[in-house]
């Protein structure tokens, strides 16, 4: 499955993901603890250095931020009209910071990195009965199952299609979950078998 | 009452089931997976987070979501539209996001205070209060602080767009786990109880 890293060599692509974390989320609570123009200029600067910094193209870079767009602009009308210009753009700075810089975070660091990152930042979980062999193993079974899943998704709708039962839901829904148990049950005998799990 | 310890580990299937409701919210997301009443395309994700609690039960639902989730974060664009990554979670939907994992917990937990056969009523209650009433009680909030609006506002917001969205999705979640309960009567934990005693006495 392909994620949303955007392969590099910067700086920023080699940090430890770790280091990019405790970055992040420094960033993001001084940006909403001194809510204020003048630091919010200050992190744009940083945050368009950065992303420079990592080569990502502009267009990727605003791709990440379209999500936003709505909400952006209804609040930004809306806060205007309340608190005024500057309140506005404080509130609505504040979050497309905070989103411009948790996405370059995932842009420069690939899904292995991060899930590497994650199962060792759960280690500590292990004294309150955390196994974190299974939690690997459910993370990467998981990505190896969306294919599997969405496949039986695509073969129930076409089912469906061809009865002309497209408007009912319940049609639809119902042997997609059942299905979905069934190969849960399959896939459990073939990780026992394996002697993976139990 | 159970014979087993309520805190026994999970069992291969446990973890398969887990992985593969994970999979199914990431499935119900994607592009075309299903549109309702013909034209206009609804999200189906929150579907999926209502029928992991409703079929899983509340460790195994919350922690399919909490799969879910993890991946998200660690940057799979398995969101609707294709969204992912840690922005999601700085964003004004976050709230929601957590949301899911304690409205399944409470969806699975009511769902395992009812003796098997379970009625449909009993699901639609669960998933009405674990999958709207938890979800936009921790979505609304979250919401209201990052964009520094007065909750009364994110609150109308929220009510006018999802919530129409949301009661039908109550709906087939209900219809849909009463089935699939019929199809696989052992799948809540207890419920396995009486017929793995009957199979002891048989042989």
């Amino acid at each position: 499955m392909i994620g949303i890293y955007y392969p590099g060599t910067s700086w920023l692509h080699r940090a430890p993901p770790g280091l990019k974390l405790v970055m992040l989320l420094l960033f993001t609570t001084t940006i909403v603890i001194f809510r204020s123009l003048p630091v919010l200029a200050g992190a744009a600067l940083l945050i368009f250095i950065a992303y420079t910094l990592a080569r990502i193209p502009m267009g990727l870079a605003l791709t990440q931020l379209r999500p936003l767009r709505w909400i952006v602009l209804l609040l930004m009308a809306f806060q205007w009209w309340l608190l005024g210009w500057e309140r506005a753009i404080e509130i609505v700075g504040t979050l497309v910071l905070a989103v411009a810089a948790a996405a370059l975070i995932t842009l420069t660091t690939t899904t292995t990195a991060m899930l590497a990152t994650l199962e060792r930042m759960l280690t500590p979980a292990r004294f309150i009965g955390v196994d974190i062999e299974k939690v690997a193993l459910v993370l990467t079974l998981t990505i190896r199952v969306v294919p599997v899943i969405a496949d039986i998704v695509g073969s129930v709708r076409d089912a469906r299609r061809a009865r002309g039962l497209e408007r009912n839901a319940r049609a639809f829904v119902t042997p997609v979950v059942i299905r979905t148990v069934g190969y849960s049950h399959d896939l459990g005998d073939a990780l026992i078998a394996r002697g993976v799990g139990d | 009452m159970s014979l087993e310890s309520p805190r026994r580990g999970l069992t291969a299937v446990d973890l398969s089931l887990i992985a593969s409701f994970a999979a199914l919210i990431a499935a119900l997301g994607l592009p075309g997976a299903l549109t309702v009443g013909g034209t206009v395309p609804i999200t189906l994700q929150t579907l999926g987070v209502m029928l992991a609690g409703s079929v899983l039960g509340w460790r195994r639902g919350m922690l399919a979501v909490i799969t879910f989730l993890a991946l998200v974060a660690v940057g799979l664009p398995l969101l609707a539209g294709g969204r992912g990554g840690i922005a999601v979670f700085v964003g004004p939907s976050a709230g929601y996001l957590i949301g899911w994992i304690i409205g399944a917990g409470v969806i699975g937990w009511i769902i395992e205070r009812h003796r098997p056969p379970i009625p449909t009523w009993w699901f639609a209650l669960a998933n009405v209060t674990g999958g709207i009433a938890v979800i936009y009680a921790i979505g609304i909030p979250v919401q209201a602080f990052i964009t520094q609006t007065s909750g009364v506002v994110a609150t109308a917001v929220a009510a006018v767009v999802y919530l129409p969205g949301d009661a039908v999705k109550v709906v087939i979640a209900s219809l849909v786990a009463a089935g699939v309960h019929r199809a696989y009567p052992q799948l809540l934990p207890g419920s396995g109880q009486p017929s793995r005693r009957a199979r002891e006495q048989d042989g």
